[in-house]
């Protein structure tokens, strides 16, 4: 056993202390008020209060506004293609598993192009942190209706108003199979939306966070209902989900105890119309991880390819039989 | 009873069978090719695989043509439900399919109807039918037996009657479970093959089973070779010299997964296609074997954004498909040339477009595979010419790529995919696997896009290496993989992309000619039509005609010294397996033809004026009728 002199020890914590700064990549160009600064403030805060080694991190992200989100992580980034940031990261997740992936997603990204791989990639249960940043319209391409907006939402391709029902992340999540964790936040909650941030990174499995944000420049007033009357926010809390305390709690007095592990109620929660709920709503640590489920623990080495490939060979392999040529 | 009505004297069928065929009555051929087949489910496939290999291991040279219905159940009895193998055997090495079928071996009269009608039969050639439709309960069948039967006869080919089920059913209870292999021991009398070595073949496919199982199929192959001695009045032997080295025996897609085994790469991501798939499938049952993945994406689309995820993060991967899923994935395969993201793509190219002939042989994806993905987006692009290139072919893929940071673009086709060829064992080199995954830390300053002025190439960052962290992006950027709109940061990034393949090019050697180094005409091909543009050019040199044939491997970059090999002809044309337009067609024109891809490539890149011919018939491209295209050639 090594052991480690005192200074070396010191060294070690130093190196592995990081800062908010150690995070922070750049100035961001959201608009002010954008739930997508809360979000990136919240994310930060948790990387420095985890310790997360910015070299061992990766911000996966498609693209759309909450897309830029990696730019502004001072981390390995992947900003991709629209709508295929879950396949990207789960590329990254399977080949590299100890790396912790992120994926930052709209709700064009995630519940409209993406969608696809939005049901699988909750089948796979990689573990692998979602942020759907849902600000229920399109903001890069200037305002056009999402799968999220609310019905009636005016834009520039629903200029009547849009005809059809929002589509609602939290009812679609929760009814795929393997899925192992479900929460939702809101961006003008800050303190909550951190504490929702830590426990699905802290969930091993794939975790989607919806978060309810505002789009002050295409969508200013959406949500004003919401922000104006604490008693539209429904937070959930659990000894086995998230606690608030007593300051909060004054506020936001409209608050339901829910099991996290009751995926029936979880359902009816996130189906329910008047108050927006936020916190766990589904947790299930036991569910197994794809890339665990498939990695065989094998390295992959000089050696080991030879072997396989020459037990392969061997299956369509004609020897050559010279006794026999020689009869012939 | 079955009615031996033949050309030839017939000996006495079934079993009032008289003496053997003398062993003086041995013809000696150079080469045969022989078709099984059958409704699908009945085993034609295994027995023509089977019949390949123990040619293969008697010394011969093979190539096996795989016969495949497009559905998985088509109706039995259906013209278009043939199913089977077609074996080209030869004393040398064979290099292609070859012609016309010389003898065939039909499970039931319907099926055969389907190649006579697609002209694959030789004129006159033998044919063994299974005789039992004749006595069919059914009046129906019983009267369409004959009746192909008699027409076959008139119109001048060699028909046995063979009482296969009649004779199986002494042996087993259900004749379909094991006429294959009746067949199989009728083939390898009739061809003087050594009978211990299709016992090894039924070991090989059975062994695994009951014992129980392995001996009935033994006691039907016997059966059929005994039956074939007492029975038939021909008997052919294809000499052939031993091989003193190992060879292997597969078809395309195996050599394919075994050279991403041997590659080193650790990922595929893939999904569901036909003629691909089979790769995978031989993939997932070996890859973990060597540390490897393969993962079954929820699409296309996700497959390749999948292994751009892989790659990026670790060493390269590899994703496979045809034409379709090829499609599909042209956006992440832009975002791995703009993020210069090492990537190998395997398309099996088949009948395009849109779902056209799935399982069908085409080469039409070429002008997709190197200006596919919109704007600038310059990738590599290699066709495997035999099934050894297959091998081979993917392990040098997975070096370029990670060489040069660059999407390579492997085409294969339905033909290589599912035909077999011996060639020699591969032995293992360390140098073949990729180095392990650069963790160590980035010096101080570098930058994630350093290129280098000549080259374009640049270093990439894996995650992982302190001190490089940055956000690779698909959007414009700069050496700093910042997002950058400005004019010169654009026009700089795509100068250097586009330079790594002149580098490329630079490190790639002038395409061999096979003949003369100069003559009246040259012909020019690529994929897997290389063999049977190289048997027609020696037939016709053989005649004394000045034609050479020269085949491409690289399609992209294109190997230098191609010009000058052109120049040293007086004509030029490209034979390839896409459409070209026919110049006799009235409307068109020098203004308006459409050439073949490859003529295309030449004509724009070399300022030759050279010539094409193509068909996209949906098979491999035969022989006789290239000769037939080049003797026209240098008649003009």
């Amino acid at each position: 056993m090594n052991m480690m002199s005192a200074t070396e020890c010191l060294l070690q914590m130093c190196d592995e202390h990081f800062e908010m700064e150690d995070y922070q990549s750049g100035v961001p160009r959201w608009c002010t008020g954008c739930g997508d600064n809360a979000i990136l403030a919240a994310v930060q805060r948790l990387c420095r209060d985890e310790g997360l080694r910015p070299e061992k991190t990766v911000f996966v992200s498609g693209i759309g506004c909450s897309s830029r989100f990696p730019h502004y992580m001072k981390t390995y980034g992947f900003h991709g293609i629209h709508g295929r940031a879950l396949p990207v990261a789960e590329g990254v997740k399977m080949a590299r598993p100890d790396l912790n992936v992120f994926v930052n997603t709209g709700d064009g990204d995630c519940c409209s192009i993406g969608a696809a791989h939005w049901i699988h990639a909750l089948r796979y249960n990689m573990n692998i942190t979602v942020f759907l940043h849902d600000n229920q319209i399109y903001g890069l391409t200037k305002k056009q209706a999402s799968p999220t907006s609310p019905i009636g939402t005016k834009s520039n391709t629903t200029p009547r108003g849009s005809t059809l029902e929002a589509l609602n992340p939290l009812t679609v999540t929760l009814g795929v199979q393997n899925v192992s964790f479900v929460a939702q936040a809101v961006d003008w909650i800050p303190e909550v939306l951190f504490d929702i941030v830590k426990a699905a990174y802290r969930h091993k499995g794939l975790s989607f966070v919806r978060i309810v944000q505002r789009c002050p420049e295409w969508l200013p007033q959406s949500l004003d209902p919401w922000l104006h009357d604490p008693q539209k926010v429904q937070l959930l809390n659990h000894e086995k989900g998230l606690q608030f305390s007593t300051g909060l709690s004054k506020v936001y007095k409209n608050q339901f105890e829910h099991d996290p592990s009751n995926i029936h109620r979880a359902r009816e929660l996130a189906s329910s119309s008047d108050a927006i709920p936020v916190g766990i709503l589904y947790h299930n640590p036991d569910v197994p991880c794809y890339e665990d489920l498939r990695h065989t623990g094998l390295l992959q080495t000089a050696d080991l390819t030879r072997a396989g490939l020459n037990a392969e060979l061997d299956k369509y392999t004609v020897w050559p039989r010279k006794a026999e040529a020689k009869v012939a | 009873m079955n009615q031996m009505t033949t050309q030839k004297s017939p000996k006495q069928a079934g079993t009032q069978a008289s003496a053997p065929a003398s062993p003086d009555s041995v013809t000696i051929l150079k080469e045969h090719i022989v078709e099984i087949i059958s409704d699908s489910g009945e085993g034609a496939q295994k027995c023509g695989q089977s019949l390949g290999s123990i040619a293969a291991q008697m010394g011969n040279g093979i190539w096996t043509v795989e016969i495949i219905p497009a559905e998985i159940r088509p109706p039995a009895r259906s013209v278009a439900g043939a199913s089977g193998n077609r074996i080209r055997i030869g004393s040398g090495y064979i290099t292609n399919g070859g012609n016309e079928t010389d003898l065939v071996v039909a499970f039931n009269e319907q099926v055969l109807l389907g190649r006579v009608r697609a002209k694959e039969l030789k004129p006159g050639c033998i044919i063994m039918m299974e005789s039992m439709w004749r006595t069919h309960a059914d009046p129906k069948i019983a009267a369409s037996y004959i009746e192909t039967h008699d027409r076959l006869v008139e119109a001048g080919y060699k028909v046995y009657e063979i009482p296969m089920e009649q004779e199986c059913r002494t042996l087993v209870s259900d004749a379909k479970r094991g006429k294959n292999m009746f067949a199989l021991g009728m083939l390898c009398y009739l061809y003087s093959l050594d009978l211990r070595l299709g016992v090894d073949q039924i070991e090989l496919a059975f062994g695994k089973k009951d014992r129980s199982v392995v001996d009935a199929n033994v006691r039907l192959l016997e059966a059929g070779h005994k039956w074939a001695q007492a029975n038939l009045d021909f008997r052919y032997r294809i000499p052939a010299v031993r091989a003193t080295e190992p060879q292997i025996v597969v078809n395309g897609n195996t050599a394919l997964a075994l050279g991403i085994m041997a590659s080193g790469m650790e990922i595929c991501a893939m999904y569901p296609i036909t003629p691909a798939t089979s790769a995978s499938h031989y993939l997932s049952e070996v890859f973990e074997n060597v540390g490897g993945i393969v993962h079954q994406a929820e699409d296309e689309i996700a497959a390749c954004a999948f292994a751009v995820g892989a790659s990026y993060a670790s060493k390269c991967t590899v994703t496979i498909t045809s034409g379709p899923g090829y499609s599909l994935k042209q956006e992440a395969i832009g975002l791995a040339v703009m993020g210069e993201i090492p990537l190998v793509v395997v398309n099996v190219q088949r009948g395009g477009p849109s779902t056209g002939q799935p399982t069908k042989y085409e080469q039409g994806d070429l002008m997709t595979a190197i200006f596919g993905s919109h704007g600038d987006a310059p990738k590599v692009v290699m066709a495997p010419a035999t099934i050894e290139d297959c091998f081979y072919s993917v392990i040098t893929a997975r070096k370029i790529a990670e060489t040069f940071n660059m999407v390579v673009v492997v085409l294969t086709d339905a033909g290589l995919a599912t035909s077999q060829q011996p060639f020699p064992r591969p032995m293992f080199n360390e140098s073949w696997i990729a180095p392990p995954v650069d963790q160590s830390p980035v010096p101080e300053g570098a930058k994630p896009y350093d290129w280098d002025a000549d080259t374009g190439l640049a270093r990439r960052f894996i995650p992982g290496q302190p001190g490089g962290m940055h956000t690779l992006t698909g959007l414009a950027h700069d050496r700093d993989s910042h997002v950058a709109y400005d004019a010169e940061s654009n026009q700089e990034a795509i100068h250097f992309r586009s330079l790594k393949l002149a580098a490329l090019q630079k490190t790639l050697k002038a395409p061999a000619v096979f003949g003369d180094p100069k003559g009246d005409l040259l012909v020019v091909g690529w994929g897997s039509t290389k063999g049977a543009i190289e048997e027609a050019v020696e037939s016709l040199r053989a005649e004394g005609r000045k034609v050479s044939s020269m085949h491409l491997q690289f399609l992209q970059p294109l190997p230098p010294g191609i010009k000058e090999i052109m120049q040293r002809f007086k004509k030029v044309m490209t034979i390839e397996g896409n459409w070209s337009d026919r110049p006799e067609d009235k409307v068109i024109d020098e203004t308006n033809r459409r050439y073949s891809a490859v003529a295309t490539l030449l004509r724009a890149r070399y300022l030759v004026d050279v010539d094409c011919w193509s068909e996209v018939k949906g098979q491999a491209i035969k022989p006789a009728t290239i000769r037939r295209v080049i003797s026209e050639k240098l008649k003009q």
